[in-house]
């Protein structure tokens, strides 16, 4: 075969490259359909004007960051300003996105490794539980956490029948249960990374480390954390960023005070009332954003192994 | 074996069951301080899961395990001053190689600084010094093998416990950390606690070997009265190349038993407790106890006739079949050669040996 291929020369070469480009089309049209075409349909409209009953007008224009990052008055011909109220929406969003992504951390992290150091066999049918609440709708589950949290709901309910209130707590409305909503739609993109990762890990490590006199708590720190972070970096990634978007908690849970970016871009879009390139503007501005947050990450951290290494 | 020596590791009366598997059935044994002790053994013989109960990685299920007179066997292993040499060394792979040494000295509470230069004192006694910035994966195996003896070392403690270390070693560089470990035990002064599969590996190394199967002491003793004279079947067959024969004692006179071979072979043992007149037992000839000749000997001398001789290196392996009787296999070592002749393929000759070279086994 191999003698075959090397004096038959370019015959096999080419079909081998023919058909190198016909299996990787799937992953071409993947990308160009699922992504760069919307990204690149979003920029074109975030530069576009606006039609008054939505849609756009095909005439450039700057209006839609304009209004995003300068207050021009009530008839835009006052000097401009910086305008604070939608960078107080971002600001607000990462905050709440971080905070459900450290949420998420600290319950998916003991529930990853609890499943990573499960016999073999019952491994799977564990990753199976924690993903059954996730079959059911995003909508009907975050209405159901509403519902559950009231202040006249089970939760408060069961909290004065054992005694432990007198009155019920307000969570609804309140950031924290944004948080909480968040943390519940995304917590298996937090789990199944980490799961991955513990998974792989060597445990002849720790006991390594329990050899050398470490107790339970500094091997947790200075040898599982280290040889498990890409995992834990994949799943704050796939937390934070969805959340950062997220509407329908904020929308739900948080109510009109706890805007969040998401819900103002969602705004945009809907009915008749929407500002299309304002929305594809903030839509740009939130990708941009994680991209930057991203991006030095990654810089980051070629730094520090090159330091390492 | 010394008696004034004080006892580093007393195991009384262990047991270990993993549900209704039981991996250890009642070991006890003493291992002296200073000493270089193996558990030797196939795998799924125990040895391992003992050295873990001594390490504290697996909890004793009965009886104890005592440290210099002091009950261990409740304590978790970071409490415990034994270190171990992993099986397949569990270097910390984000670390240096100067802090996977430093790590057991600062964990005991050495300042950073104090423990990096006794860590570097460790990686120059096994001449790693120029390796100290770089990371695990960036050296060859035999290297990370001598980081992993390092860092064990480092904090000093009172028993080192060493699982299979050299079996991912070829064998020439295996053949070095043998004799490397061994000087590192006498210089040290170190109990060794060492695990291995490989009986050659164990007969060079250590001061005594207790050798395990299924879960049980086969025999403990020093190499010589392993090779020498073992017990019983297990051991035989297991330590080194033997002939193992079936017989029937004969009769017993004055410590000696007379045991028949088949074919009208008969040979003189020494008398062995519990093997009785009539019994049909195991024996143990070593190949190179067994001298061939034209004539027979003084002492013990079976008449056959070559098969077969074969060439392994520094000796000759000639199969010998006794008239009518089993197959036996002759050792003659290539360094004398000269002096002796070559019996080839269908020559009659004798094998001789010496009274006491047969050794009766308890099955």
């Amino acid at each position: 075969m191999a003698a075959g291929a090397a004096s038959g020369g370019s015959a096999t070469t080419d079909t081998y490259k023919e058909s190198r480009t016909w299996l990787l089309m799937p992953a071409w049209l993947t990308l160009s359909i699922l992504v760069l075409a919307p990204v690149s349909m979003m920029l074109v409209y975030s530069f576009l004007t606006k039609e008054f009953r939505g849609g756009v007008i095909w005439e450039f224009s700057l209006a839609a960051y304009d209004q995003f990052f300068f207050d021009r008055g009530l008839f835009g011909d006052e000097a401009p300003k910086i305008e604070w109220t939608y960078i107080l929406i971002f600001w607000r969003s990462i905050w709440q996105a971080g905070a459900a992504t450290l949420l998420s951390l600290a319950i998916g992290f003991p529930t990853a490794y609890f499943i990573a150091t499960r016999p073999e066999h019952s491994r799977p049918l564990w990753v199976f539980l924690i993903t059954i609440p996730y079959w059911v709708n995003l909508l009907i589950r975050t209405v159901s956490m509403k519902f559950l949290l009231r202040d006249q709901g089970p939760f408060n309910d069961l909290l004065i029948s054992i005694g432990l209130i007198d009155s019920p707590l307000h969570i609804v409305n309140t950031n924290f249960a944004v948080q909480l909503g968040l943390f519940y739609s995304y917590l298996p993109f937090m789990v199944l990374p980490i799961y991955a990762a513990v998974e792989r890990y060597n445990f002849s490590l720790s006991e390594a480390a329990a050899d050398l006199y470490a107790s339970k708590w500094v091997t947790l720190r200075r040898i599982l954390l280290p040889a498990v972070k890409p995992g834990v970096i994949a799943g704050c990634i796939l937390v934070f960023v969805p959340s950062m978007g997220s509407f329908l908690a904020p929308d739900l849970l948080g109510g009109a005070k706890n805007f969040m970016i998401g819900s103002l871009i969602e705004e945009q879009f809907k009915g008749n009332a929407g500002n299309w390139p304002f929305g594809a503007a903030a839509s740009m501005i939130l990708m941009t954003m994680v991209l930057i947050l991203l991006l030095i990450y990654a810089r980051q951290q070629a730094r520090a192994e090159k330091t390492e290494g | 074996m010394p008696l004034d020596r004080e006892i580093a590791i007393d195991v009384r009366n262990a047991v270990k069951r993993y549900g209704d598997f039981t991996a250890l059935k009642q070991i006890s044994l003493s291992i002296m301080d200073n000493e270089f002790f193996t558990l030797l053994g196939p795998s799924g013989c125990g040895k391992t899961t003992l050295l873990r109960m001594i390490a504290g990685f697996e909890d004793v299920t009965q009886g104890g395990i005592y440290l210099y007179g002091d009950e261990i066997e409740n304590l978790p292993p970071n409490q415990r001053p034994v270190n171990t040499v992993f099986q397949n060394y569990a270097l910390f792979p984000h670390m240096t190689i100067l802090d996977n040494v430093a790590f057991g000295l600062e964990m005991r509470g050495s300042s950073k600084a104090d423990a990096r230069k006794r860590a570097g004192e460790m990686l120059e006694l096994v001449q790693l010094s120029q390796f100290a910035a770089r990371k695990p994966s960036q050296l060859s195996g035999g290297q990370q093998q001598r980081v992993a003896l390092a860092r064990a070392l480092a904090p000093q403690p009172k028993v080192l416990l060493l699982d299979e270390p050299l079996s991912a070693l070829d064998l020439k560089l295996r053949k070095a950390m043998q004799l490397e470990l061994k000087h590192l035990q006498r210089e040290t002064g170190i109990t060794f606690i060492f695990v291995t599969h490989d009986q050659e590996e164990a007969l060079t190394m250590s001061d005594r070997i207790a050798v395990m199967s299924a879960g049980e002491l086969q025999q403990l003793g020093s190499p010589v009265d392993i090779y020498e004279r073992p017990h019983n079947m297990f051991v035989a067959d297991f330590i080194g190349e033997t002939n193992l024969l079936e017989v029937s004692v004969d009769k017993i006179e004055a410590g000696r038993a007379i045991c028949h071979l088949g074919g009208g072979h008969e040979l003189t043992c020494n008398e062995v407790a519990g093997i009785g007149v009539g019994s049909n037992v195991h024996m143990s000839i070593r190949p190179e106890r067994l001298f061939m000749s034209d004539q027979p000997a003084e002492g013990e001398s079976l008449h056959g006739r070559v098969k077969e001789n074969i060439f392994v290196g520094t000796d000759i392996s000639t199969i010998v079949a006794l008239d009518e009787g089993p197959d036996f296999i002759v050792r003659t070592s290539n360094s004398d050669r000269g002096n002796k002749r070559i019996f080839e393929p269908g020559t009659e000759m004798f094998i001789n040996m010496e009274l006491g070279a047969a050794r009766l086994l308890v099955d």
